[in-house]
């Protein structure tokens, strides 16, 4: 009987070879699929096992932290201040609905996930892993005075320092608290609310610029050498645009005139006539320049960001401005299907008032460790020279007549002069229903502060009527 | 070096493992080296010490090995259990206890000649045959009838009857081998067994079929009927019987699927165990089996370390269900790795080594059959459980011997190593002579 035992033997050899086998293909083979598979919480549970770092205003005000639950895992908490911030600073709720906004782009800092070595180094000597912590350039005082500037109704809020890109105030309404998300039945509801008080109107909320679109144009028209601020445009209204007639704000009549006077007046005919001179080529060169066409370099989850530029509607994709369906001499105007997020905006005003270099906006100022060390200062950083120097010193000119004389000057301030465009997209010219925006910066001189203001549809009001004297407000105060 | 001298040292390398990885857990526990981990390995030292002075006095030239592998693997199931909850591994602790008092009971009833079960096989067959009818006066855990209560202890008997059904085999079979062999005809290419002693053996199939529907575990069954058809293979060596057998067997299976819709669903999760829908339902869903997966993905190679599988946050359901029994093999994977997992197979490996020598050293056949059953029935019992944990076959609840948590389970199978023993002792004293 010994032959079959061996045999016998044999075939247990096989059978613990599989089990071998499968267990090797459970544990290392297939591990980092199973470790990435939607139902598998365990990596989420790690990381609620480590302490996350906190997040504080540019004041030290905290935004965010962590308290140890009952079960071991960390739950993040939000204080009453961070109501005012939850677009910018989001949420994280890893395990049950997610995270957003600056706690999801800024995670790995937050969360201590640093490289694989330095975390078993921190093991063997004993270390816990623990987050570090988040400053950001958020200021509390001017984002509660942009809120109530707001005043219950939807739009949004973009305040950028010209030469360093930091982001002060992201304002977006209607917000939401970011503690009650801790029930996840509450995120589902506000997830389906019409108003979406979840959606971060400044940096995804596609919307017609109406007139500020007009910096841009004239940002081409004279960095492009084919236009001076003195250059004159026959300003006569009805004129025809790719076969439809465009008409002036109240049908009013312009003759030659040159450009800082069309500006101030915001003459749509001159500048459409502007746009089609400087054609699609030179228009796309300068919008791209602008940022416009792709996610804004904030640091900020791509999911949540809206790339600036010509839609087509039905399909929500970008159309490149060389292509015939695209009506570039309204484009220059901030019609067409144009669709800019606020952020975009403010970043334009930002450019002209930094003399026409882009800085990449942020957040984040730095990241310190526990013991109060910065890890890592978040340097300004320059995105691209979009005009000249001159350029940008005649746009800031022309900008600064439109409040003073124009249409803007609602957003004056006491002794200190202000740069900008309002404008005022007629959304539905029956029941007069208009978006209003205002772009500017201040001080003239030497810009400290640059700011984009919209609202959504309000019944009959200007750019200038309703959100100049919202950025007129904000800037005061950032300039404090 | 005498057999007995041997098997003392190899016990030392089992009390250092168990005191080491008592220390692993507190340090990580409470980051500090505890002398109580001292404590367990002394106590742990003296209960070996004590099974050893009796198989000593009573069973001196029995196997060396054998004694020494299960050590090892008991002190790493209290290890583990002792990580998850010290409870349970105090409880565990007491039935090591109880354990090695059947096993020096089983020895010293058993010592002068094992053989004398052969007189009992019906008494034994029966008893084996009412204890696995037992949980059917219960209600079934998870759709099988596989345990019992008495009072406060939950009984799971299938662990005894496996002996029970072991020993009735072997002696069955030890009488009608050669007629099962010599009466044989050769039908259609395949070689069967003569029909007036097929009866007896459609006898047993018919008992592994019942008992497949009455207790509706497929597991428990399977390790049953394997357990039969490797006695059935080595008393004839007749692989066509076995194929017949495992013929039988799968009809019986099939039928069992259309009927019980447990079986179906456990077959469904382990097909698809990440399907949502199967993940989320409640019962005979696939949570089981995926945490268990996701449970060995987080171990990798060396493992986390002891402590640190995510099993249970807090008082909130585990995370991974039965991590102390059905699923302990999937917290050693993730804990101690790859290399942890496969240590612990070589380890029931060599058992199995040394249990299928002890078959081929005996000289009677029922001794031969005894040693090969057990061993064999303890690989399939192995077998079943981690194959279904790591997904390899349908997920059915058995322990892993010696290691998993549990009285029945503890109790079994050192009476298995107890039969094992008595078999080698003689086996090796009469190739000594």
């Amino acid at each position: 009987m010994n032959a079959p035992i061996l045999k016998l033997f044999g075939l247990v050899l096989v059978l613990f070879a599989a089990l071998a086998g499968m267990t090797s293909y459970n544990s290392v083979i297939k591990a980092e699929e199973y470790r990435a598979n939607a139902l598998n919480k365990r990596p989420l549970i790690e990381q609620a096992q480590v302490k996350r770092g906190v997040i504080r205003a540019r004041d030290g005000s905290l935004l965010a932290r962590s308290v140890k639950g009952e079960d071991g895992l960390y739950v993040r908490r939000y204080p009453e201040a961070a109501e005012r911030f939850s677009h910018a600073i989001g949420y994280d709720f890893g395990l049950t609905i997610g995270r957003a906004g600056l706690e999801r782009s800024r995670n790995d800092a937050l969360a201590g996930e640093t490289d694989e070595i330095s975390s078993i180094v921190a093991d063997l000597s004993g270390r816990r892993r623990i987050g570090d912590n988040v400053i950001t350039n958020l200021d509390p005082r001017a984002q509660q005075i942009a809120l109530k500037a707001l005043a219950g109704r939807r739009g949004a809020i973009v305040a950028i320092e010209p030469a360093t890109g930091k982001v002060r105030v992201m304002a977006s309404t209607p917000g939401y608290d970011p503690s009650a998300l801790r029930d996840p039945q509450v995120f589902k509801r506000l997830n389906r609310t019409t108003n979406s008080p979840l959606f971060n109107r400044a940096t995804q909320a596609g919307y017609a610029p109406g007139s500020t679109m007009k910096v841009v144009t004239a940002a081409a028209a004279l960095d492009s050498g084919l236009f001076t601020p003195q250059s004159t445009v026959l300003g006569r209204s009805p004129i025809v645009v790719s076969g439809v007639p465009l008409k002036n704000f109240s049908n009013k009549q312009f003759g030659a005139i040159p450009l800082t006077t069309a500006l101030t007046n915001s003459v749509n005919t001159v500048w459409a006539q502007v746009a089609q001179k400087l054609g699609r080529e030179r228009m796309q060169e300068y919008m791209q320049r602008f940022g416009f066409g792709s996610d804004p370099a904030l640091d900020y989850p791509d999911g949540q960001m809206l790339p600036s530029g010509v839609y087509d509607l039905k399909k929500e994709q970008l159309i490149p401005l060389d292509s015939r369906r695209v009506d570039i001499g309204r484009v220059g105007i901030g019609q067409e299907r144009l669709r800019v997020t606020p952020l975009q905006m403010a970043v334009v005003a930002a450019t002209v008032a930094n003399g026409g270099v882009r800085m990449k906006p942020r957040i984040t100022s730095r990241i310190v460790d526990q013991d109060g060390r910065t890890v890592r200062r978040i340097e300004p950083e320059r995105a691209e020279r979009v005009m000249s120097a001159r350029s940008a010193a005649q746009l800031t000119q022309m900008m600064s007549d439109v409040v003073r004389e124009g249409t803007g000057t609602a957003a004056a301030l006491e002794g200190i002069e202000v740069a900008g465009k309002t404008g005022t997209a007629e959304l539905n010219i029956e029941r007069r229903i208009n978006q209003p925006w205002f772009i500017g910066f201040a001080p003239r001189a030497k810009p400290k502060i640059a700011i984009a203001v919209t609202l959504e549809n309000i019944v009959g009001a200007q750019g200038g009527v309703v959100a100049a004297p919202i950025a007129r407000q904000v800037m005061q105060e950032l300039l404090r | 070096m005498t057999a007995r001298n041997r098997e003392l040292f190899a016990l030392i390398p089992a009390t250092l493992l168990v005191t080491a990885g008592f220390a692993a857990v507190f340090i990580q526990r409470d980051n500090l080296l505890s002398d109580v981990s001292l404590t367990y390995g002394a106590i742990f030292l003296a209960l070996c010490l004590a099974a050893h002075l009796v198989l000593r006095m009573t069973l001196p030239d029995a196997d060396p090995y054998l004694f020494p592998l299960v050590a090892v693997l008991a002190s790493f199931g209290l290890v583990m259990l002792y990580r998850l909850d010290e409870q349970l591994a105090r409880e565990q602790a007491q039935w090591f206890v109880v354990g090695l008092l059947f096993f020096t009971a089983a020895i010293v009833a058993l010592r002068r000649d094992h053989r004398v079960l052969e007189r009992y096989r019906y008494v034994i067959a029966l008893g084996g045959i009412l204890l696995l009818l037992l949980p059917r006066l219960g209600s079934p855990v998870n759709g099988a009838y596989l345990s019992f209560d008495l009072g406060p202890i939950s009984f799971q008997p299938a662990e005894l009857a496996k002996l029970a059904i072991v020993i009735f085999l072997a002696s069955y079979l030890r009488d009608t081998r050669h007629v099962l062999v010599i009466g044989a005809r050769r039908f259609a290419g395949i070689t069967f067994p003569p029909l007036k002693h097929l009866g007896p053996l459609l006898a047993v199939w018919g008992t592994a079929m019942a008992l497949l529907f009455v207790i509706q575990d497929l597991g428990s069954s399977l390790m049953f009927f394997g357990g039969f058809l490797a006695l059935v293979y080595v008393a004839t060596n007749r692989i066509s019987f076995v194929l017949i057998g495992l013929g039988l067997f799968a009809l019986g299976a099939r039928a069992l699927y259309a009927i019980r819709p447990t079986i179906e669903s456990r077959v469904d999760a382990w097909l698809h165990p990440f399907d949502p829908e199967l993940y989320e339902r409640e019962i005979g869903g696939s949570y089981q089996i995926a945490q268990s997966i996701f449970s060995q993905a987080d171990g990798g190679f060396f493992g986390q370390g002891f402590g640190q599988a995510i099993v249970q946050l807090g008082d909130n359901p585990p995370i991974l269900p039965a991590a102390h029994t059905d699923f302990i093999y999937a917290v050693i994977t993730d804990e101690l790795g790859l290399m942890g997992a496969v240590a612990v197979l070589l380890v029931y490996l060599l058992i199995v080594e040394r249990g299928f020598k002890t078959a081929m050293l005996a000289t009677d056949s029922f001794s031969k059959l005894l040693a090969t059953g057990l061993t064999a029935v303890l690989a399939l019992q192995v077998f079943v459980i981690v194959g279904g944990v790591t997904k390899l076959i349908p997920l059915t609840g058995v322990t892993l011997p010696f290691i998993s948590y549990g009285g029945s389970s503890i109790v079994a199978n050192f009476v298995l190593l107890a039969l094992l023993l008595l078999v080698s002792d003689r086996a090796r004293r009469e190739a000594a002579a």
